[in-house]
């Protein structure tokens, strides 16, 4: 269904001025304020923001699909030249999947888990173009060989819970494409996928975007993913577009404070937690209905101008000398852009003390039954396989993998929630590693903590801050009164840079970042020797992780604590962790301190996942090596190493050596170990996966 | 599933035996026993007559045995009398004692002799579980459709008027228990003096005294719309109620899921989003309700069929209770052990069929 009068020299969607509000009974919360922008045929948009910026509202309105409180108050979305605020619900229903299609953030919640996929897939051809069933489906099967899933026809009838998160977005990508359609919504499309997944993906994507000229409105918080994928970028705001312009431009000469502050709180290669801190952007996001007058961005802006910025609204106007390249600045005339980053506080790299943890030969085995209630024969899964490291005191020891790797199965071994199935873990002098939580003394509580994922679901949400942390603080026996446990938890909030009038809080009225400082500090209420830190930043917007990762570096250099950093994230582990362990499918396939991990030899899974992370910094230039199929089941990991399924350097060994044998672990110079049948001479010769271009 | 299916009978049959055993017990104890030999024999017994009575009619001994006996996995008691002649629980009336089977229990068919119908407990129960299936079928062809349909109007649009009026109903059906409601409905459509028969009679627009009969027993001949619906509606009401609330909450939230989302902006249309994404996903849960009310409507049964003088197994069950016949009563307990058990397999094994994410070893 194409619109003839439509000329494809015009933009396929162009927002002008858009407002949009939610209704509730209080009353009316603006969500996006005047924004503008145009997306041109074939071209990709990214729209980047924190959560909350309005990024995904506007992506849904796009869609007219709002809601019951959502509105649009003002502005018109036209795609194609027709306005689609003012469409019927009939209309609308021709347009959407057929010409504008939209793929999520979750894939297994956006799939029908009663479906089969080749009936989801065939649906929309057979809406939009009334094709017959057998021809949809026959178009199904030619879709979803093209988004590189092998094996399609058991795909097509395959339940959603059946697949993989990767298979899954593909499916949806796939969905998406069914009728070819003009404009693609892409809302966070691989934040719930793992690295080494999410690069196939987004790989996928824009070969995709190439082959069929579809153009596409990108949405993330990742600015390494919008770097690889689009061609424009919108930076939001509080509601507000701030920055648009071309990719480059952007990245290379930004010109509005708040994209500035955002590329200084993102641990980019060469940023260093002793030499190179991260500069964190002061104060919180304003809730919609607290924005400021004039410029929202102005009270953590370091340019900020009395009088000026707080003054009235702030046009978007065009930088000069640039093309199609617009900021939301009153003072971008002013400020000196390429005025290096000012030095902040240099630090002293901690001396690394005594060894605090040992483990040795550390064995978890689960025994599964395969069957859903119970039945069928019992399967063992090895989710953690002879781990044996040192941990030193004032050492951060940072924990990579993917999801399925072991590495919270070990936090969970370490805690005590889990006993060991055999090995060894030594606490100072104690072992510990078959005493579960409930027969630990308080001591060996008390020194081995926590800090979890999720600050939100942590929380007690009943109990006052100050409350929970003077909790803790009697579980471990502190203090001989109530006001003495009173004083150390005013302590342990001005540690964690909370302020004091904090503890007489709820969780409910502390953000995200807030709420993670609150958990920290019950983490470090016993004095806590070793700290299991698990994901702490990544549920946390980016400008807030950058603070909140300090703050742990901070407390670990007075403390000297001994950090077991839990990630994924590679650029942030570069930035903090002094020696980095690599854990795929419950082995420790790399260990070292982070510059013998980060640089050649690598292990192959370190170079593929390396080689995933995006980066966002137009400089560099990686080697793109994307692996093939998933993670193989732990139930049934494949013989010889875990990772011969994937490596692509298997031919360089000789026989079937990585089919049969378990490699050995290699200690290389400087106590870098690599579990690896390579030969010398191929490590050797390795070339490192991230280059920085000469400027 | 097949070994699913296995697991469960082991399991089933398990629980059977329990849950007998407790009404074995309970049935059986000495009060009762009693009450009976009192009954049988002489109301005014001595105590040790009464015991000697139950001696020889093989109510003694340990409960267990006794009970073994019942099931049929002992042999029956067999007694050499003082006259010579042999009396025994497998014994009947004009047998000698070697025709007569060792085992003689529910197992082998031997549900016993009632003392209020003055029959074999099988015969009463065959007739009065015929009777009770018709009502049972009736109640499950109007609640099960009616109930599914105003769940899904009421929740396929959360908060609108459809769904405030429709759940209004709901509840108040479902708060009503089945004495309340059959009062209702008899004075209101019943009766000679109340509700709207009166008044009808007046105009002349019926010819009775009453719209409808205020007894169902001709039903047990032949069923009529005019004799049937009352005694159906009492029960299916409070079901309806409950069912529609279940199914509009498993709806609602259906609605709200991602899933759907993504079928709306693939551009299909409400009505489809409904029949095909979320129908099926909605009664998953509902599904499980209405096979528990099965166990559910022989409750309900006992309490229409005592109001409107039905005969089926609800009434037979109030009969036997009330004039201590215990042999009928177990028999009773039986039947309602296994409709339980048998549709909380069927239960099991259709939540598999509707939900893909379950998978049987």
């Amino acid at each position: 269904m194409t619109d003839t009068t439509w000329d494809p020299s015009k933009p396929i969607l162009e927002i002008e001025n858009l407002s949009i509000s939610f209704f509730t009974r209080l009353r009316e919360i603006p969500a996006v304020m005047d924004f503008s922008c145009t997306v041109m045929a074939g071209e990709a948009m990214g729209l980047v923001g924190e959560s909350g910026c309005g990024k995904s509202t506007v992506a849904l309105a796009v869609m007219r699909d709002l809601g019951k409180n959502g509105r649009i108050v003002g502005g018109s979305i036209k795609f194609k030249g027709r306005d689609l605020t003012h469409m019927s619900e009939e209309e609308l229903r021709h347009i959407r999947g057929s010409e504008i299609a939209m793929i999520y953030q979750e894939p297994m919640a956006s799939l029908n888990p009663a479906m089969k996929i080749g009936a989801q897939l065939a649906e929309v051809p057979m809406i939009h173009q009334g094709m017959a069933r057998d021809e949809a489906w026959k178009l199904a099967r030619q879709i979803v060989a093209d988004v590189r899933l092998p094996d399609p026809d058991r795909i097509l009838n395959a339940y959603p819970h059946q697949l993989s998160g990767g298979q899954q977005q593909r499916i949806v990508i796939a969905m998406a494409l069914m009728s070819k359609p003009a404009l693609l919504i892409l809302d966070e499309p691989t934040t719930a996928l793992d690295v080494t997944v999410e690069a196939g993906v987004i790989d996928l994507v824009k070969d995709l975007g190439h082959k069929y000229g579809t153009s596409m409105l990108f949405i993330s918080h990742n600015l390494g993913l919008v770097l690889d994928v689009c061609n424009r970028l919108c930076v939001m705001y509080s509601g507000e577009a701030v920055e648009t312009g071309n990719v480059k431009d952007v990245f290379d000469k930004m010109r509005h404070p708040y994209t500035q502050a955002l590329f200084r709180s993102i641990p980019l290669p060469g940023a260093d937690k002793n030499s190179r801190p991260l500069v964190a952007i002061p104060g919180n996001f304003p809730l919609p209905h607290e924005r400021p007058t004039g410029c929202n961005f102005g009270p953590r802006c370091s340019y900020f101008a009395e009088g000026r910025c707080n003054a009235g609204d702030i046009p978007m106007v065009d930088v000069r000398d640039a093309n199609r390249h617009e900021s939301r600045c009153i003072r971008i005339e002013e400020i000196d852009w390429d005025a290096p980053l000012q030095a902040g506080k240099v630090f002293e790299k901690t001396p690394v003390g005594r060894v605090v943890l040992k483990l040795d030969d550390l064995k978890k085995y689960y025994s599964v039954s395969s069957g859903a209630f119970g039945s069928g024969s019992k399967k063992v899964v090895k989710a953690n396989e002879t781990l044996s490291f040192e941990a030193r005191e004032g050492e951060t020891l940072a924990i990579v993998g993917e999801s399925g790797c072991g590495k919270s199965t070990f936090a969970k071994v370490l805690m005590g929630l889990e006993t060991a199935t055999s090995g060894q873990i030594m606490l100072f002098d104690e072992n510990i590693q078959s005493t579960p939580i409930q027969s630990r003394n308080v001591d060996t509580i008390s020194q081995v903590q926590m800090v979890f994922q999720n600050p939100f679901d942590t929380l007690n949400p009943s109990m006052t801050v100050g409350r929970q942390i003077i909790r803790a603080l009697e579980i471990f026996n502190y203090g001989k009164s109530d006001e003495e446990r009173r004083d150390r938890m005013l302590e342990l909030l001005d540690l964690v840079k909370l302020p004091r009038a904090f503890a007489e809080r709820m969780p409910r009225q502390l953000s995200g970042g807030q709420k993670q400082r609150v958990g920290i500090a019950r983490a470090f209420a016993g004095g806590a020797k070793v700290v299991v830190a698990d994901e702490p930043v990544s549920a946390l917007d980016v400008s807030v992780q950058a603070a909140v990762t300090d703050l742990l570096m901070d407390i670990q250099r007075k403390n000297a604590t001994t950090l077991l950093f839990i990630s994924h994230d590679l650029s942030i582990v570069r930035y903090l962790s002094d020696r980095v362990m690599v854990m795929y499918l419950g082995h420790v396939v790399e260990m070292g301190t982070t510059d013998q991990v980060f640089s050649p030899p690598y292990h192959p899974y370190t170079e593929a996942l390396l080689s995933a992370v995006p980066i966002a910094d137009t400089r560099v230039i990686k080697q793109r090596i994307v692996l093939e199929g998933d993670i193989p089941s732990a139930m049934n990991p494949p013989p010889g190493c875990p990772f011969q399924t994937r490596c692509r350097w298997k031919g360089k060994v000789a026989g079937n050596l990585c089919e049969t044998v378990m490699p050995p672990v290699r200690v290389l110079e400087g106590q870098h170990q690599i579990k690896c049948h390579l030969p010398d001479d191929v490590l050797a010769n390795m070339e490192p996966v991230i280059k920085i271009a000469a400027e | 599933m097949f070994f699913f299916v296995l697991r469960r009978i082991g399991v089933m049959l398990l629980t059977a035996f329990a849950l007998t055993f407790i009404v074995f017990y309970m049935t059986n104890l000495p009060p009762n026993l009693e009450k009976l030999a009192k009954s049988e024999a002489s109301v005014r017994m001595s105590d040790e007559a009464v015991a000697s009575w139950l001696d020889e009619n093989g109510h003694s001994g340990s409960v267990f045995l006794r009970y073994a006996q019942w099931v049929g996995i002992a042999p029956g008691w067999v007694r050499l009398e003082d006259d010579g002649t042999t009396k025994g629980r497998c014994i009947e009336a004009g047998m000698t004692p070697e025709e007569a089977p060792r085992y003689c229990g529910i197992l082998q068919g031997q549900w016993g002799f009632s003392t209020v119908f003055k029959q074999p407990v099988s015969e009463v129960l065959g007739r009065s579980l015929g009777a009770t299936g018709w009502l049972m079928f009736w109640v499950m062809a109007v609640m099960v459709p009616t109930s599914l349909l105003l769940g899904v109007l009421s929740g396929m649009r959360e908060g609108s008027r459809t769904d405030r009026v429709l759940s209004t109903f709901a509840i108040a059906t479902t708060a009503t228990p089945e004495y309340v409601s059959g009062v209702i409905l008899i004075a209101v459509l019943a009766s000679a003096t109340a509700g709207v028969s009166p008044i009808l009679h007046g105009w002349g627009w019926i010819s009775g005294k009453t719209l409808f009969p205020g007894t169902a027993t001709s039903a047990m001949e032949n069923i009529t719309f005019m004799n049937f619906a009352l005694p159906v509606a009492t029960i299916a009401l409070y079901g309806i109620g409950y069912i529609a609330r279940m199914t509009r909450a498993s709806m609602t939230e259906v609605m709200t899921q991602q899933y759907i989302r993504t079928a709306r902006l693939k551009g299909v249309s409400f009505r489809q989003v409904v029949m095909k994404h979320a129908l099926r996903n909605a009664l998953i849960a509902p599904f499980t309700v209405i096979m528990l009310q099965f166990p559910w409507l022989l409750n309900g049964v006992v309490i229409s069929e005592t109001l409107f003088n039905y005969k089926g197994f609800g009434w037979t069950l109030v009969q036997a209770a009330g004039n201590n016949d215990i042999d009928t009563l177990l028999g009773c307990s039986v039947v309602a052990v296994f409709v339980v058990l048998v549709t909380q397999l069927i239960s099991d094994i259709g939540y598999v069929f509707l939900n893909p994410r379950i998978r049987l070893a």
